[in-house]
């Protein structure tokens, strides 16, 4: 740092000169210091002596613009905003580099580091704010800095000309630009961001995910949902950081980047009113009347600014009241652009949704375009732009002004020139109003007027249109297009498609599958941008099957989202209408041992479960489990060798079988014996719906083979294999699938029909219905039409079984997501508490 | 003015998209909740219909879906949506400094109908 330099002084001793003038101090050379002077000066530029203390020893430059001087797309000079000559032009007296350390509101004066004492009449204080340091170990090493000044800057540039790695700690607006610049710069740049979305305070998930995948297209490692545990260091120096899952990044240089707290270090100090900020009043008047504060250090209404538009609104007020023309600031509507070239990104006001409040969502994906408005009470309250934000500024401006929208309600999304486009108002009548020879599908290059005449000739549906000219059949962007034609073309003659996969999609089920795999979607944010989702995180429909669909898809690779998952399957129990638990555990085939009942007794004991049941799929239900004491009741029935039933998933539940031709007279086959296979084989595997297996010994069917998903019935010559039936609210017999010689043909034939139900049937369609609707003759040509597709299902489904027989209870026994299972705290009203 | 409302913790142990309980001594277990957009809210934990643990249910946008029969409650007000009708008691909550913060007085005082 810099020796303390006054850069301008007149020589005045304040003991001896008489002020006509009333004595304006400023703590704070930053953006609002400076503006708050220059606001007051352009109302009256006589009424106060001026002077202003700054802690860098330098001129008035914009912070904001810091980004760009990082990444070398600006110098120094190019951002400066009050040079040496406003100091001058305007008498102000600038003293840089000798920051106030105290103030004395009862003889109104300012101490400064060097000792200088300054009396004021009216005292701004525009402390701005510091950045927040996490607590961790090793944060005070050489080469971890901060993104807040020019010398923070010039740390980072010196580190850069070295080369090496950089790790940047917060992957919010301010971290994003120091990677950016960093990166540009040359260095390997990994963000370290605590939240699972980058910039979750402006963005939401979708537009999140989609910068996540630009940044890391441009080379930076981005780390979401990364907890810092240590920042390593070697000789004094930063070498690596260190996250709680034990990753490790090298760093040759750390930026911290994880937020800043309200400068209010010398308000407290002094006895201002502060809380989270210096409390101000709607005139920037502090708890004392001679005392002003504005900026990033104060708390208005409740609120804190990190941005630098409310600064502009709050000067104002200030000045009007320190010349005595009080208007007052009452809160601003933020907005945000990240400053990283080549990527537009813009979001303002409340985009969290809510009651009565309304999402209108577009999504391009060949552009890379995601638009998300918020619509309430008919005004926009909210909009975040990813790829194009050219109408940020008009949707900024809507909102400001709580204009009532719904004029221009249908083709808000579309943006400032349509909206406004008068007659075009309709998006039916400006799709009609496009040439015939506009291109409508451009993944397909369809026309309009080709897509027009596919109509004409007969496409009178969605669907009809897609398979006949492919407009809008493979990205589905200009689907609304399509609709619209169709509706201008036909009036009231449109057909409705196949039924959407629920309200957030215009794609069906099948739609929806089979974009999965031909576009290779592998996370669920991947698939409501890339298909158009018109819901930001889906619903509590969409969001579980989209699950399934690509953990069927990409077994191993995917990453199960648990919170898409309904409580069950979440809790690998099943709950009941109190709120507790039932637990079953797995019973292979049917068959149990004394060691296992004792476990099982012992459970039911020692929890005080009120009841024990024996399930209809032979194996025994234990009621009124707290979801606290479930991981508990589970080690104790691993500790017996025994693992999850599943009797909560969509998922294979049992294999109920008869005791077959080991005891039963009667008895063909081994039934228990292939039942105790096939549950081996099948267990732990997730499916559209849940799935029930039967292995019967003899025609008498005493396992009722023949109301389960696959049964099989065990004859003196073989093995009769039936699939789709059911015992539920709609009873229905299997229908005969095909008879096998051997329990191995058996076994892939089983393996092969589940992995043909995984891959093509609708989320939570059972077997039964799904037969019903595809028809039997199309599961068999799916099976048997090609000689190897038996053995082709089988294999896929073995290899998906690789990945799914851990047992889940195992699991949580070790550990894993405790957090589901436990309380985050407990209330205790100590009133309460001595009573007891 | 920090008296009024009860610290119960950092929100980061709160996964977003999920919910994690409170039961409150003498009165009824509450649920905060943490959506995707990171909002968080406070309900009392169960639902308007019949009670269902609401803390268990999909979130999505700030809506939870109860995880009994799928009624969704909007996680602002506590109304339910759509056809179904009933309301469930919400707790002021404030997130300040990383911290989650609940009325104390709704905590306590609080009863579900």
């Amino acid at each position: 740092m810099n020796a303390p330099t006054t850069l301008m002084e007149e020589d005045r001793s304040a003991s001896v000169r008489p002020h006509l003038r009333e004595r304006l101090v400023v703590i704070g050379n930053g953006m609002a210091g400076c503006r708050a002077v220059e606001e007051i000066l352009a109302r009256d530029p006589n009424r106060f002596d001026v002077t202003i203390f700054g802690a860098e020893p330098r001129v008035n430059y914009n912070r904001i613009m810091l980004s760009p001087v990082l990444s070398g797309e600006k110098a120094f000079e190019d951002i400066i905003i009050n040079g040496d000559d406003w100091y001058a032009e305007n008498a102000i007296t600038l003293v840089a580099g000798d920051p106030v350390v105290s103030i004395d509101r009862a003889t109104k004066t300012v101490v400064a580091k060097s000792g200088r004492v300054e009396p004021y009449d009216r005292l701004l204080i525009a402390t701005g704010s510091d950045p927040f340091i996490i607590p961790v170990p090793g944060k005070d090493l050489a080469g971890v800095v901060t993104f807040r000044d020019l010398d923070d800057v010039d740390k980072m540039l010196s580190a850069a000309e070295k080369g090496g790695s950089a790790v940047v700690i917060g992957g919010g607006l301010l971290g994003l630009e120091a990677a950016h610049g960093l990166s540009l710069r040359g260095m390997k740049v990994a963000v370290v961001h605590l939240m699972p979305t980058l910039m979750e305070r402006q963005l939401d998930e979708a537009a999140g995910y989609l910068l996540k995948t630009e940044l890391e297209r441009r080379g930076q490692t981005i780390v979401t949902g990364g907890d810092t545990a240590e920042i390593v260091g070697r000789d004094g120096h930063v070498s690596a950081v260190r996250l709680k899952d034990g990753r490790e990044f090298a760093a040759d240089i750390v930026v911290m980047a994880v937020g800043i707290r309200p400068g209010t270090t010398l308000a407290r100090a002094a006895g201002l009113e502060v809380e989270r900020g210096i409390v101000v009043d709607d005139h920037m008047v502090t708890s004392d009347p001679a005392v002003m504060a504005v900026g990033e250090c104060v708390q208005h209404r409740g609120n804190c600014y990190g941005l630098v538009a409310p600064l502009w609104d709050m000067c104002r007020a200030l000045a009007d009241q320190a010349c005595e023309q009080p208007s007052g600031y009452e809160g601003s509507v933020t907005s945000t652009k990240l400053k990283v070239s080549g990527i537009d990104l813009f979001s303002a006001g409340d985009f969290s949704g809510g009651d009565g409040a309304e999402d209108i969502v577009m999504r391009d994906a060949s552009r890379g375009l995601y638009k998300r408005v918020v619509v309430r009470d008919n005004k926009l309250v909210g909009a975040v732009l990813y790829g194009d934000t050219a109408d940020g500024s008009w949707y900024f401006d809507l909102l400001r002004k709580g204009e009532d929208i719904s004029d221009i309600r249908e083709a808000l999304i579309f943006g400032q020139a349509f909206a406004s486009g008068g007659a075009l108002l309709d998006p039916n009548a400006a799709v009609a109003a496009l040439s015939d020879d506009a291109e409508i599908c451009g993944c397909n290059g369809v026309t309009k007027g080709k897509v027009v005449a596919t109509i004409n000739g007969g496409a009178c549906s969605l669907d009809a249109v897609r398979s006949t000219c492919k407009a809008s059949a493979s990205c589905g962007s200009c689907t609304g297009l399509v609709e619209s034609l169709l509706a201008s073309t036909l009036g009231g003659a449109v057909q409705s498609g196949p039924k959407t996969m629920c309200k957030c999609t215009s794609f069906s089920h099948d739609d929806v599958r089979r974009l999965i795999l031909e576009k290779d979607l592998r996370a669920i944010p991947q698939v409501l941008q890339e298909l158009h989702w018109t819901t930001p995180d889906g619903c509590s429909s969409c969001r579980p099957a989209l699950n399934y669909y690509l953990l069927c898809a990409w077994p191993g690779e995917y990453v199960d989202d648990q919170k898409s998952r309904f409580v069950n399957e979440r809790m690998h129990a099943n709950i009941q209408k109190d709120g507790t638990y039932s637990v079953v555990p797995r019973m292979w085939g049917g068959l149990t041992n004394p060691r296992e009942l004792r476990a099982i007794a012992d459970v039911v004991e020692k929890y005080n479960a009120p009841m024990v049941k024996v399930t209809g799929g032979q194996r025994l239900d234990i009621f009124g489990i707290k979801k606290e004491d479930l991981p508990a009741v589970w080690a104790d029935l691993n500790a017996a060798g025994m693992v999850s039933g599943h009797a909560y998933g969509k998922s294979l539940r049992t294999v109920k079988t008869c005791v077959g031709s080991e005891w039963c007279r009667f008895g063909t086959q081994d039934s228990t014996g292939l039942g105790v296979k096939l549950e081996r084989m099948t267990w732990g595997s997730w499916m559209p719906h849940k799935f029930k297996i039967a292995v019967s010994g003899c025609p008498r069917n005493c396992a009722e083979a023949t109301i389960k998903d696959f049964g099989v019935v065990c004859v003196d010559s073989g093995y009769e294999l039936h699939v789709g039936g059911n015992g539920g609210i709609k009873v229905r017999a299997t229908d005969f699938l095909c008879k096998v010689i051997t329990e191995d043909e058996a076994m892939e034939l089983c393996a092969a029909f589940i992995q043909l139900y995984r891959e093509q049937a609708h989320y939570l369609e059972r077997t039964a219905p799904w037969i019903e609707r595809v028809g039997l003759d199309h599961i068999k040509a799916g099976l048997f039409d090609q000689p190897d597709t038996v053995k082709r299902l089988a294999a896929r489904f073995r290899y998906s079984q690789t990945f799914c027989q851990d047992d889940p209870w195992a699991q949580r026994v070790a550990g894993e997501d405790a957090d589901l299972h436990q309380h985050m705290a407990q209330v205790r009203p100590l009133q309460l508490e001595a009573a007891q | 003015m920090i008296g009024d409302w009860l610290d119960i913790g950092p929100v980061d142990q709160i996964t977003p998209g999920t919910a994690r309980t409170l039961p409150v001594l003498g009165g009824d277990e509450i649920a905060v909740f943490r959506t995707q957009a990171n909002e968080f809210y406070a309900l009392i934990n169960k639902c308007p219909h019949k009670q269902g643990p609401l803390s268990q249910g999909i979130v999505h946008g700030n809506v939870v879906a109860c995880p009994l029969h799928n009624w969704n409650i909007s996680l602002k007000t506590g109304e339910a949506l759509g056809e179904d009708k009933g309301c469930v008691p919400t707790i002021p909550l404030r997130v300040d400094a990383g911290r989650i913060y609940l009325l104390r007085s709704a905590v306590v005082g609080k009863r579900a109908a």
